[in-house]
């Protein structure tokens, strides 16, 4: 028993439980250590299966390490570390020890070597999640919340389907590499996608991240959407299906959050988009683009963790979310300013910074397969990044117009955890090696060739050109834009009126119907209780014994007959 | 208070003439570095550059007629989500 003590998620989710008991200094000591511990044993354990144990008569082995699972591991330990110490002051009690269970699950899914650990922890983190969400503790993050978790258990019971398929049609418990060839693997890949924030369900991901606190966005925005990128990976490589649907989440991504006005909401659409981009990766398949694909997911969390913390600062100096009400803070704010404007050069994969490095690797997997399309369709997407969260994001929250706010930068916990974030996002684009040593095939690619650095500075500067002379067009509104939650938010409860005012429609006219019949009984019956009445007239015996004798005799035809 | 200097709209026009200094470096730069394009169309001059601002157009224009038919004002779900 003392082993599984040695697995990293469950050192995380075991001391997610300890959090509410602690006080002060210990508290904060435990949030620093678990996630640091967890980070040494993913580096302690050996590769292969490690855990293993008999359940219902099928082989689990929740601890499977190899260089992917350990390259996910890694980054959600630190994810979960720079998060704690961002979310050290959170006010909520509930949502650090939701947080960490929501991580260790995380973990728990990448290090897990067989589909029913995945899914145990899949639905863990499902749990997490959703309490990170509750404990914002405002109406909208409870309607929200509720939302999201009918969606992801949606997912999960399509995963459960497919696993259940897939173990009964194999006799093995294992995850291992699939196809979408029956029914059961259909399943599996379309619960791994919900969880993605794929079409047509992507909305669940911009409905509910920006409900979270101040805090619990950082954490939301790292786990979820990034294991399902893990599965997929480890799962259905060079699947062909999956290059549209990465294609389609990119360009949905941009062109919602160029509408959007809420700047949490920027990132929330943002996410998918850059998800898109590893999903597109995966689909391309080639030891290249999987890499490419692993890698932007690592260095992805680190940037868009840092571009939310950025954001979270914002919101818990000033309450306030709408980039129509901002303006102005670099003023007071040049930590955060700074920060952000760092992570907004990476997730725009500017030279230097660490989105250049592995995302990059997904274009150059592309223009080596041929791929002419998906590769034009990949660089408009980068230069459409550049415009939806590169440029869009510090520019409407930080500069733009003077709101004429001047709130101070945040506390020290909250500056060094965005500090260490910045920090990674530029030593990754500056040492890329480093990186491509965590990565599952050996990598065979150099960034920074002058061609490369040159062409990418033009696609991203003139981006930036296009954002400046066509901003009349994308200012902000007070509007919001539909998107299919509308489905589930407005049709289905209007249709769900609808058809209860018709079911009561017809339920009165029932009831009026049947008291109308009622009451023309009641008088008829009343007519015939009178002294000369139907039912009030005294009859012969004889007939009272002919009519008993034609109930006997019928009751003997019937037992006969049977 | 003193004003930042990013308030100065001298110093705006001047940070303006910079970033068309850098963009117009970065495509007469095609003359100095070789490229080596995967694609037949990436050989075209400058390509990055007007691709990329095309794109980026393109984007905003697709945005402007999705809102035409989706925007709604932002509290719109109000009512329905918190009955």
């Amino acid at each position: 028993m003392i082993e599984w003590l040695a697995h990293p998620g469950l050192v995380l989710l075991l001391g997610a439980m300890l959090l509410p008991f602690l006080r002060a200094r210990a508290r904060a000591a435990a949030v620093l250590v678990l996630p640091l511990l967890a980070l040494i044993l993913v580096w302690r354990l050996p590769d292969g299966a490690g855990l293993s144990a008999q359940w219902l008569g099928y082989q689990l082995t929740p601890i499977s390490l190899d260089k992917l699972s350990r390259l996910f591991a890694t980054i959600f330990s630190i994810m979960a570390f720079a998060g704690g110490l961002f979310a050290l002051a959170q006010p909520s009690r509930l949502e650090l020890p939701a947080a960490y269970l929501y991580a260790g699950a995380a973990i728990g899914v990448v290090l897990a070597g067989d589909l029913i650990s995945v899914f145990v922890f899949w639905e863990l983190m499902a749990v997490g999640s959703t309490l990170v969400l509750w404990s914002a503790g405002t109406a909208a993050a409870w309607a929200a919340s509720r939302r999201y978790m009918m969606i992801h258990l949606l997912g999960g019971v399509i995963l459960f389907a497919g696993i259940s398929g897939h173990v009964l049609g194999t006799g093995d418990t294992a995850f291992v590499r699939m196809a979408p060839d029956s029914i059961a693997h259909w399943l599996i890949l379309i619960g791994f996608l919900v969880n993605a924030g794929a079409p047509p369900l992507s909305a669940w991901l911009p409905d509910a991240y920006p409900e979270a606190s101040w805090s619990g966005t950082v954490f939301l925005s790292a786990f979820t959407t990034k294991t399902a990128v893990y599965v997929l990976l480890r799962g259905f490589p060079g699947t062909e299906f999956l290059i549209w649907v990465g294609l389609f989440m990119v360009f949905y991504g941009i062109v919602y959050a160029l509408l959007e006005n809420d700047m949490r909401r920027i990132l929330a659409y943002s996410i998918v988009n850059q998800v898109g981009f590893m999903i597109a990766g995966i689909g391309i398949g080639t030891e290249m683009a999987l890499n490419g694909a692993a890698a932007h997911a690592f260095t992805h969390i680190i940037y868009k963790g840092l571009l939310l913390m950025s954001a979270g600062s914002v919101l818990f100096a000033t309450g306030k979310r709408k980039c129509s009400e901002l303006g102005g803070l670099f003023h007071s704010m040049p930590a955060a300013t700074i920060c952000g404007i760092i992570g907004a050069l990476a997730i725009s994969s500017f030279p230097l910074t660490s989105g250049f490095v592995s995302k990059s690797m997904v274009s150059q997997a592309a223009a080596d397969g041929h791929l002419t399309w998906v590769w034009l369709a990949l660089a408009a997407a980068s230069a459409g990044v550049f415009l939806h969260a590169g440029i869009k994001f510090p520019w409407f929250v930080f500069f733009q117009k003077d709101s004429g706010l001047r709130p101070a930068d945040p506390p020290a916990n909250m500056r060094w955890a965005m500090y260490g974030f910045s920090f990674l996002c530029l030593a990754i684009g500056v040492w890329p090696e480093a990186l491509y040593r965590l990565l599952p095939h050996a990598v065979a690619y150099e960034p920074y060739t002058a061609a490369h650095v040159l062409t990418q500075l033009q696609l991203l500067l003139f981006s930036g050109l296009a954002f400046f002379v066509m901003l009349p067009w994308l200012k902000r509104t007070l509007t919001i834009t539909l998107d299919t939650d509308w489905v589930y938010r407005v049709f289905l409860p209007a249709l769900a009126m609808a058809a209860g005012r018709g079911i009561g429609g017809i339920q009165k006219g029932m009831l009026r119907g049947g008291a109308a019949i009622g009451a023309r009984l009641s008088i008829a019956i009343r007519r015939h209780q009178r002294a000369d009445g139907f039912l009030m007239r005294s009859r012969p015996t004889s007939v009272m014994a002919f009519w008993a004798m034609l109930v006997l005799l019928a009751y003997l035809i019937v037992n006969y007959i049977q | 208070m003193q004003k930042h200097w990013l308030d100065q709209p001298r110093n705006v026009r001047l940070l303006w003439r910079a970033f068309l200094g850098v963009l117009v470096a970065t495509v007469l730069a095609e003359f100095l570095v070789h490229l080596h394009p995967h694609f037949e169309i990436e050989s075209l001059f400058a390509f990055h550059a007007w691709y990329g601002f095309l794109a980026c157009a393109l984007m905003i224009i697709v945005a402007r007629v999705l809102a035409f038919l989706l925007k709604r004002r932002d509290s719109y779900y109000d009512r329905s989500d918190h009955d």
